[in-house]
């Protein structure tokens, strides 16, 4: 069984709830924190543990936060990213309604760190139930003393907000959400300046994922080292996993990092394989903007070594063979699955949630999504395959925001993939029905 | 404008606007207007007409465009009249690979009209939106606050039939009732 440190009180009937959740050991990092460390022995400690960013970019936690600028009589702030609108992707969403409290009380935790005193938690409007949820955990945790002035009878105080949003992927990115939460339009602002140093309302802010806030409290209770331990190379500790597609246990399941991916898929403890006992033709591992894999190169990586869930491994062998865990958004196709029509909804959802700031961005994903729709119509040609390589190279890089890259990677790896698929669809458009397995692993040098 | 003066909140949303406001720092009161137009919506008929925004505006002491850039940019907020019940049937990753299609099928069928449209009693609006979050239990539909999951189509009929017999207007700011059928 794996080790479970974020989910492994979910199962307590009422955990929801403030005394449950205190009863089993809820609020101890917030207390070990201030009453027996300095908020520089907190950053130290999620420096050791090496826990990357959860909500995809995977980059180091401990490193953003001591990048935080400190002037003087300034405000800084910390800024929860509960905006999960990464296709795939759901797992923010079930640790906040099972496990309110958790967030919360990271949320303390790593604001103590940061030495911020005012806090909010962006979600997505779309979560609004969920925003109640919070809401009660933090007028439960004021009223025990947790939020609010001279915490624990410190000199540290903190209030700390729920701000929905309304409806917009863009404001996954984080300075876009900082544009949001100051009531504007979700476009994303041009880095540097960076949000450590001149974020919300210009003072210096971090921005964090929820699962990557929740796991600042395993890590204070348990010391950074513990954390370390846990998991493979430079992937440490647990990872939420969302699986979903065509398999028998779709759900979020929290993950020891390396577990190998043919486990994850296959065993009854995760995602009980494919559904129907269909072959596995394809898999998206990290939420909609990462490469979609053939279930070969899933299972495989370039070295023919078992591919393992952890970020090294999944990446190994660069876009050509391998992809990325993202925000851990696991996507099952099995083989009747159309990835030219699958490729279409994901061109859709980037055309539809570009924020029109970049032209290659704001134009490209729509012309991509037209071309594909031309296709699925049975009106493309083979010059179209080349068009859409073409188009996606002209995104990828060339835009304020990852968006443009998220809209442009899936087209490449579709491309790079399944080709023949696509011809398929041009040659003989009726005939469609019968395309289940087709990709060009050959075709792989040319990425 | 003769109209903006006929638009006020109700007290208890009044309340609620200035507990938002006082969220932010001094100064920083804009930060409230994406939650305020979410109280808006809900209050005034289920759309952002132009005197409700500008309402809004004047609240926060801001100019209207401030407003009309801000509620044309979110996908949640409606700036044409909507039906009692807003359908939105998630079309994305997970729930298009389970049969999201043939839950909007369904429905255009049943309720006589196309995604974007109002059904002709003012009931029902539908519309398909961008991934809710809700991939491993699709396909998938919110109304509301509330969530529909795991559907199939005999579900979406037991929905509809509910919703018509309760014949109540859906806001995103309700108490969530019951999110699976």
């Amino acid at each position: 069984m794996a080790k479970k440190l974020l989910l492994k009180n979910d199962h307590i009937a009422g955990i929801q709830g403030y005394s449950v959740y205190r009863e089993n050991g809820g609020y101890a990092s917030v207390e070990k924190a201030i009453k027996t460390m300095t908020p520089d022995a907190v950053v130290e400690e999620v420096k050791k543990s090496g826990l990357r960013g959860r909500g995809g970019a995977g980059f180091p936690t401990g490193m953003k936060w001591s990048f935080l600028a400190k002037p003087a009589g300034v405000a800084r702030y910390l800024v929860c990213n509960a905006d999960e609108s990464e296709p795939g992707t759901f797992k923010d969403r079930y640790l906040m309604e099972r496990i309110p409290h958790l967030l919360i009380e990271g949320m303390i935790t790593s604001s103590y760190a940061l030495g911020a005193n005012t806090s909010y938690i962006y979600i997505r409007g779309e979560y609004f139930y969920v925003a109640r949820i919070l809401e009660n955990a933090i007028n439960e945790a004021y009223a025990n003393g947790w939020l609010g002035k001279n915490i624990l009878g410190s000199d540290y105080s903190l209030d700390l907000y729920v701000h929905v949003g309304a409806g917009a992927y863009i404001c996954g990115e984080e300075t876009a959400l900082l544009e949001s939460l100051e009531g504007k339009r979700g476009n994303p602002r041009i880095k540097p300046p960076f949000p450590a140093v001149a974020g919300l309302y210009g003072c210096p802010t971090v921005v964090n994922n929820v699962e990557t806030i929740a796991a600042v409290v395993p890590i204070v209770n348990d010391g950074g080292d513990e954390y370390a331990k846990i998991g493979i190379g430079k992937s440490t500790g647990t990872k939420l996993i969302s699986a979903s597609g065509h398999i028998n246990k779709p759900g979020v399941y929290e993950i020891e990092m390396g577990v190998p991916v043919e486990e994850f898929i296959f065993s009854q403890e995760y995602c009980g394989g494919i559904r129907g006992g269909k072959k596995l033709k394809a898999v998206v591992a990290g939420g909609s903007s990462v490469p979609i894999l053939p279930g070969e190169l899933i299972l495989k990586t370039a070295k023919g070594e078992p591919r393992l869930m952890s970020y090294e491994s999944l990446s190994d062998g660069g876009f050509a063979t391998g992809t990325m865990l993202g925000s851990g958004g696991f996507i099952v196709m099995d083989e009747d699955t159309s990835i030219v029509k699958n490729l279409w909804n994901f061109t859709r959802f980037y055309h539809h949630e570009s924020c029109g700031q970049c032209s290659p961005c704001r134009e490209g994903t729509g012309w991509m999504e037209k071309i594909l729709h031309r296709i699925l119509e049975g009106h493309g040609t083979m010059s179209d395959i080349d068009l859409l390589w073409d188009i996606q190279g002209k995104i990828e890089g060339k835009t304020i925001c990852p968006l443009g890259d998220a809209a442009a990677w899936p087209v490449a790896a579709a491309i790079r993939h399944f080709r023949s698929e696509f011809e398929e669809y041009i040659k003989n458009p009726k005939s469609i029905k019968d395309v289940k397995h087709y990709y060009r692993l050959n075709n792989l040098v040319e990425a | 404008m003769t109209e903006s003066k006929e638009i006020r909140f109700s007290e208890e949303s009044l309340a609620l606007v200035q507990r938002m406001m006082k969220r932010y720092p001094e100064g920083k009161h804009k930060s409230a207007l994406i939650p305020i137009l979410h109280i808006a919506q809900a209050e005034f008929g289920g759309w952002l007409s132009a005197p409700v925004m500008d309402y809004v505006a004047s609240i926060l002491k801001i100019q209207p465009i401030e407003v009309y850039e801000v509620a044309s940019f979110y996908s949640m907020f409606n700036l044409k009249p909507v039906g009692k019940c807003m359908i939105e049937v998630c079309r994305t990753s997970s729930c298009w690979l389970l049969g999201a299609e043939d839950v909007i099928r369904h429905l255009e069928k049943k309720l006589n009209i196309k995604v974007g449209e109002t059904s002709a009693d003012g009931m029902f609006t539908l519309k398909t939106v961008e991934c809710l979050g809700s991939c491993g239990t699709a396909p998938m539909l919110q109304v509301g606050a509330d969530y529909y999951e795991n559907l199939n189509l005999e579900k979406v009929d037991q929905l509809v039939s509910l919703l018509k017999s309760e014949g109540k207007r859906k806001s995103y700011t309700d108490q969530p009732e019951s999110r699976t059928l």
